[in-house]
């Protein structure tokens, strides 16, 4: 849509599972009637022969010869409607009509609000009391927030952040730490085709103030403040962005259970190390959140036993090389990796980068550092470009020291971890500032 | 249970949308430059060197040149001017 308006005639090629997708971007952008040709899905892992079968056969969305939409697209006389675009207002109300109990919930999950569990309707009372909980008015802008880098970004008030924290089931006091999640600009529905999750980890006295869970089940549905603040997160990512509609403003292809919650605390009493916060430039008594794009996959271990060295690499390689783990152990083994000379997280991310590897042809043929990390090779930015020109069986290392993380999460019962999907670290945001 | 009840909106606030208008279209490929870009998604090199060919069969004419911008899923200005500079039309694929 930038080359047209750059006076470039313009044709878009999508496959036909983007056709909602595509359109809605395009109308959203004031132009709908954006040229746009489509073929099947898949184009991954089709030959040249099948590929040019697409190019001879029908657009499977408009029904007719794919070569006749991409030259009419770029060569047929323009109407009235492709001269002006499309402009409107769209907005949203500050309060819906009012209805009965019933129809206001059958209107929530109809218009998509909800993440189809039942909701606390947010009544103005209950809004109010939320509220409270925040010295910031509500009216002041949060944040923006959107699906995906190519949608448009949506606003939104500390009130709306306080309406669907209220819909959550959320207490007011946990409200300062869903607004520092709102206004990390990290959504927690993200479009992706990869049905990523964002996992959120809170640090600091927060955590107590509130009754979050760091111990037994911290990652499971055994504290209302860990199960409302995550839900909470979910239902104003997808109402304040404008929306989570699979085919439209969702593509994740498998979805994520993670997406449903993926909040916890980290369990900083118990831990030999400092806490994630502290590492990253907070001070202790700071409460902060920290949001990380990614809950692909979880690998699951016990120990350090014997063989820890082993399990560790594996392991690693397992993970998937575009995105590095987040490794959560529980207190018990953290504290035996002390035993073991780490007496920094920081000892243990560096054992993790050197020993991480993969034969450099498979590292590049993954699909995700295929699409996103090679050209980033060829562009001569490292440290990809020296792992490209590395021997196609060299054991190349896969991860940088900032794709790693370690964590202490849990309540000592066992000799646990996991590396869970995480990714560079997205955003640590400041709870105390949104008391 | 009847009785009404006042409850808040929960989405957010959308932008404004101002309509653009399309770039006025050519007669014919015949004798353009066309700039074919490669969006970098999996496979999509193959994809478009395909319609490079394909394209080469029937306008013959025409300047047909393979592009891509310099990272996946982000906006290239440089590119953009590159094609909107000597280019007098795109096909982008495959991927939005």
């Amino acid at each position: 849509m930038a080359l047209e308006q750059g006076g470039v005639p313009t044709v878009a090629v999508h496959t036909n599972v983007f056709a909602r997708l595509a359109q809605s971007v395009a109308r959203a952008n004031g132009m709908p009637t954006t040229r746009q040709a489509f073929v099947p899905q898949p184009v991954v892992g089709k030959s040249a022969a099948e590929l040019r079968a697409y190019i001879d056969g029908d657009d499977p969305v408009h029904g007719r010869p794919f070569a006749q939409e991409l030259i009419s697209g770029l060569t047929d006389p323009l109407d009235d409607a492709d001269m002006t675009g499309l402009s409107f207002e769209r907005s949203t109300p500050r309060l819906l009509e009012p209805d009965s109990e019933d129809r206001l919930h059958a209107l929530f999950a109809e218009s998509g609000w909800t993440d189809h569990l039942p909701i606390v309707l947010p009544t103005e009372e209950r809004v109010a009391a939320m509220l409270a909980r925040t010295s910031r008015a509500p009216d002041e802008t949060v944040g923006r927030l959107r699906p995906t880098f190519y949608r448009e970004s949506w606003e939104f008030t500390v009130e709306k952040v306080a309406v669907n924290a209220v819909m959550a089931g959320a207490r007011p006091e946990y409200l300062p730490v869903i607004l520092a999640m709102a206004a990390s600009g990290q959504s927690g529905r993200s479009s992706s085709t990869t049905s990523q999750a964002t996992v959120a980890l809170v640090n600091g006295p927060i955590r107590d103030e509130i009754g979050m869970n760091y111990g037994v089940g911290a990652m499971g549905p055994y504290s209302h403040a860990n199960a409302s603040i995550g839900r909470a997160y979910g239902l104003l990512s997808q109402n304040l962005q404008g929306g989570s509609v699979p085919h439209e403003s969702y593509m994740g292809s498998q979805g994520n259970f993670l997406s449903y919650n993926a909040t916890f605390a980290e369990n900083e009493a118990a831990s030999p190390w400092e806490p994630f916060h502290v590492q990253h430039g907070h001070s202790p008594d700071e409460s902060a959140v920290s949001l990380f794009l990614g809950g692909w996959y979880t690998v699951f271990g016990g120990g350090p036993r014997e063989t820890w060295e082993q399990k560790f690499k594996r392991s690693l390689q397992a993970c998937d090389p575009y995105t590095g783990p987040i490794i959560a152990l529980d207190p018990i083994v953290a504290k035996d990796f002390v035993k073991l000379g780490f007496d920094r997280k920081q000892k243990l991310i560096d054992w993790c980068v050197e020993h991480a590897r993969l034969p450099a042809r498979e590292f590049w043929d993954n699909q995700w550092v295929q699409t996103l990390l090679h050209p980033r090779a060829v562009a001569g930015i490292e440290p990809y470009a020296t792992m490209l020109a590395a021997d196609p069986d060299e054991e190349i290392r896969i991860f940088r020291p900032e794709d790693i993380h370690v964590v202490v999460v849990g309540g000592e019962t066992g000799a646990v971890w996991k590396m869970l999907g995480g990714g560079p670290r997205r955003v640590t945001v400041k709870v105390d500032d949104w008391r | 249970m009847n009785r009404k009840l006042a409850v808040h909106d929960p989405r957010g606030y959308p932008p404004r949308v101002t309509g653009k208008r399309l770039a006025p279209r050519l007669e014919s490929l015949s004798g353009k430059v066309v700039y074919l870009v490669d969006c970098l998604f999996d496979n999509s090199d193959v994809f478009v060197g395909q319609l490079r060919d394909w394209l080469g069969e029937r306008f013959a004419s025409a300047d047909l040149r393979l592009i891509k911008p310099r990272e996946s899923w982000v906006d290239d200005p440089d590119m953009r001017a590159r094609i909107e500079a000597d280019g007098d039309a795109a096909i982008l694929g495959v991927g939005l």
